[in-house]
């Protein structure tokens, strides 16, 4: 979906700070990119494409205003892949206390 | 629409907007030079232990169960020399409404902002205190807005810290998210500004109170159960928050000779500001990397003076590395059937070391864990780690290299806890003392504050200031 209408839940971006404006105690790593804000709420607009400037009511109900980046944001975090380095650790101790118990 | 403030005008601003928004004015607490008076502003929350119970029974936060572990403790004996191996208990913490302990932090902050009239609360954290402050606002009517360090400048998201802001939307909050600095600062004040809501610090007297109920149902529990007190109680530490908050509860239950350790992941040489380090840690919290600073400096927060002070209750503070905490994680679901953390199980891994220091009869509790889920348990935080170039080993987790390796260690022996120099630490936090203030020559007073405040005597104290 890249057409927002009126009422979608959508996801917004913002430039909060340019690399000029960012704080002086800031590693210079940081300070060459800017200070980005993400954040979601009901599209104000009664219509916008994905990269449109838009405004947003959130959920508590404030007022924000950026760039419309996604409708019906959701997600995509998940338990990862076979991490296939851990798979020795619960047959290793348990074969430790295992001994720990025949010696009692 | 209106000019947008600056960075430096709104840190201009930055005590005016505090005052409005804690409805505590520090100024109060005050005294001339160094030191402040920590007792006053404690007491000034106005709510004692037992009310701090009852706001927390309300909404369902606190008498979590305190399990021994048996298996953990059997394999800390297996390792230890005759005789060795003291038991291990948990205190499960995950079972509070939003998954940790900091539900207890939260129950306090909200209950209050309520009572004052805010009609909402704001938080900046990453951590499992956004989704406590979301679930407990949720429960009182209010309004909430989390303030997320998310992403770095690739806008890629470290897994921990996205699923936490999925929590604290599933409880109706708003959630902020922002990119890495400690600009983050500057977003928050100017949402108290706009909104007027509160500011649910994780540092204010009333956050620090909730805790204190964790400490005093550690004595209760352990005296019901066994008839006598821990001897140690080991805390995971990152801002300090979490150790004081259960000292403090522990001396209110009388159990002034219970030992209190601090446990932090190691995280050294990694800048916490920094973009390209950002998603090189696999910790977003209970590390060195606030450990050490907060401890050395708790009064670089989100208000004025810290209620969180680590060194002022601290009897020894122990690192353990990343590998190691990873390890534990898994043994904490293989032996004891316990899905938690990981970040929470920092202080676990340390117990299992320092078990093996202590008699068999000897007690010690490990006073947290967390919820776990997706994005937040140890597959999805090692898969990331691999996404973003660290390597994942087994071996000898004393050759790890924090933002470069993660090494599980080869055999659970191996499981260190490594002790900082806890003198060195308080030098340090008395030569920022001088150094932040600009008073060369500390009274009477303030050398009697520092002392307290580092749980030292004035004579270290003066041996530390004739040093500078």
């Amino acid at each position: 979906m890249t057409i927002g209408k009126k009422g979608d839940w959508v996801r917004i971006y913002r430039i909060i700070l340019t690399p000029e404006e960012r704080a002086p105690q800031v590693p210079e790593d940081t300070k060459k990119v800017s200070l980005e804000m993400w954040d979601k709420g009901f599209l104000l607009e009664d219509e916008a494409n994905i990269g449109d400037e838009v405004e947003v009511e959130t959920y508590i109900g404030r007022k924000v205003k950026g760039k419309l980046v996604e409708i019906n944001p959701y997600y995509t975090h998940d338990y990862g892949k076979c991490i296939t380095e851990l798979l020795y650790i619960g047959r290793q101790t348990r074969e430790l206390i295992k001994e720990e118990t025949l010696n009692d | 629409m209106t000019k947008r403030s600056t960075y430096e005008e709104v840190m201009e601003r930055k005590s005016e907007i505090m005052k409005k928004s804690v409805g505590l004015d520090y100024s109060e607490f005050e005294t001339k030079g160094i030191g402040f008076d920590y007792d006053k502003m404690m007491e000034e929350t106005g709510y004692s232990l037992n009310e701090v119970k009852k706001v927390q029974a309300s909404t369902g936060v606190g008498n979590t169960p305190l399990l021994e572990l048996q298996n953990i403790t059997k394999l800390a004996r297996k390792l230890a020399p005759e005789g060795k191996g003291a038991r291990i208990f948990l205190k499960d913490e995950a079972s509070n409404p939003s998954g940790s302990y900091k539900a207890r932090r939260a129950a306090v902050s909200v209950h209050n902002a309520k009572k004052l009239g805010y009609k909402g609360v704001i938080a900046a954290t990453s951590g499992n205190y956004g989704a406590a402050v979301a679930s407990q606002a949720a429960m009182l009517g209010l309004d909430c807005i989390i303030v997320q360090e998310c992403y770095d400048s690739e806008g890629k998201g470290q897994p921990e810290i996205i699923e936490k802001a999925r929590k604290c939307e599933a409880y109706g909050a708003e959630v902020l998210q922002l990119s890495v600095g400690p600009e983050l600062f500057y977003q928050f004040l100017l949402l108290l500004e706009e909104t007027g809501y509160f500011n649910a610090s994780l540092y204010t007297p009333f956050g620090i109170a909730g805790i204190e109920t964790l400490g005093y149902e550690i004595a209760e529990q352990m005296l019901a159960r066994e008839n006598k007190l821990p001897d140690v109680v080991i805390a995971t530490n990152a801002g300090g928050g979490n150790l004081t908050g259960t000292a403090r509860g522990l001396l209110k239950a009388g159990a002034d000779d219970v030992k209190i350790y601090g446990a932090s992941v190691n995280l050294k040489g990694l800048h916490m500001a920094s973009d390209k380090q950002f998603n090189k840690k696999s910790f977003t919290t209970g590390h060195t990397g606030f450990g050490i600073p907060f401890a050395t400096w708790p009064d670089r927060s989100d208000v004025p003076r810290s209620a969180a002070r680590a060194l002022r209750y601290m009897d020894r503070y122990v690192t353990v590395n990343q590998g190691e905490v990873f390890y534990t994680t898994e043994v904490l679901a293989q032996l004891e059937g316990m899905e938690r953390g990981p970040a929470g199980n920092v202080s676990l891994a340390a117990a299992i070391s320092i078990a093996q220091e202590l008699d068999e009869d000897k007690i010690i509790v490990v006073q947290e864990t967390e919820y776990t889920g997706a994005g937040k348990h140890i597959q999805p935080q090692l898969t990331f780690a691999k996404e973003n170039g660290i390597d994942i080993k087994i071996g000898n987790p004393e050759e790890e290299v924090p933002g470069e390796s993660i090494i599980l260690p080869e055999h659970p022996s191996m499981i260190k806890a490594r002790d900082l120099d806890l003198n060195k630490l308080r030098k340090s936090y008395v030569k920022n003392c001088i150094k932040n203030t600009g008073i060369k020559n500390p009274s009477k007073e303030d050398i009697e504050f520092l002392a307290v405040d580092t749980k030292t005597n004035t004579e270290f104290i003066e041996k530390v200031l004739g040093e500078i």
